[in-house]
């Protein structure tokens, strides 16, 4: 079956999604990166969206989950690249992306995720392992 | 009202959802159609033909370019399922009868410019909406 290749840097893991995908795509990704911010023990989930044609109530449901189970797992979500005309599409949807952080490009979302992880560092010192 | 071509395209499992917002995309990219508009109908064909399968055990849309006087594409979404008992309620934002969001049938609506919708318990459900340029 087809998969969506999760790739890790340093303390991050980033996807990028290049196909349009059907549902049963969503949620092996979904799956498939719970299970590797456990195993690689991420602090950060990179999710580039920016060849995505739409984003509609299931994906969109998708991101959502993803962001709210990589935060119970300790790893910040940040989902970036979205089109304009899928924005403004979402909105009209009546999705609003609860509990997920987003940045216009890569840079801007690795630059979100470094600093929110140093923020915790600082907060609760290293983690313990 | 000219139509301008006709076609069906079968949703029957859950893979047909990505064929009918590809074609949707071809044909409303065909007819000019802006980016923004083309996104917002893709999107509501996604949520209706997903509909299609979970809440009606599958159906098919009939796609159908418009010209004069305006140009538009109209997708008309039909299943022989159990029909939709309450559509005011239905079509309100966050009712699901399943695991979803609830968004699909009203937020389909605020996306295209005409939304019809036809539904009698033990027959199916018929939903047409059309988008102009």
């Amino acid at each position: 079956m087809e998969k969506i290749p999760i790739l890790k840097m340093g303390d991050f893991l980033l996807v990028t999604i290049q196909v349009d995908m059907h549902d049963r795509l969503a949620m092996a990704l979904q799956d498939d990166l719970t299970r590797a911010i456990s195993k690689t023990d991420a602090r950060g989930v990179l999710i580039d969206i920016s060849t995505l044609e739409i984003v509609d109530s299931f994906i969109g449901r998708m991101l959502s989950n993803i962001a709210a189970m990589s935060r119970v797992l300790d790893a910040e979500t940040v989902v970036v690249g979205m089109q304009p005309a899928v924005a403004i599409t979402l909105v009209e949807l009546g999705l609003s992306l609860p509990g997920v952080r987003t940045a216009l490009n890569v840079d801007a979302g690795m630059e979100l995720l470094r600093a929110s992880v140093n923020a915790n560092k600082e907060m609760y010192g290293s983690r313990l392992h | 009202m000219a139509v301008v071509s006709t076609e069906s395209v079968p949703i029957k499992s859950e893979p047909d959802v990505v064929t009918v917002r590809r074609r949707v995309r071809e044909v409303s990219a065909q007819l000019g159609l802006s980016l923004v508009d083309q996104t917002k109908i893709i999107t509501a064909a996604s949520e209706l033909a997903r509909n299609a399968i979970i809440y009606g055990g599958g159906g098919s849309v009939q796609v159908q370019t418009l010209n004069g006087p305006r140009v538009g594409l109209r997708l008309t979404f039909e299943d022989h399922g159990p029909g939709i008992p309450d559509l005011e309620l239905a079509l309100r934002d966050g009712f699901t009868t399943g695991t979803g969001l609830g968004l699909g049938l009203g937020g389909s609506k605020r996306l295209v410019n005409e939304f019809e919708i036809v539904s009698r318990p033990g027959e199916g459900t018929r939903i047409t909406i059309t988008r102009w340029k």
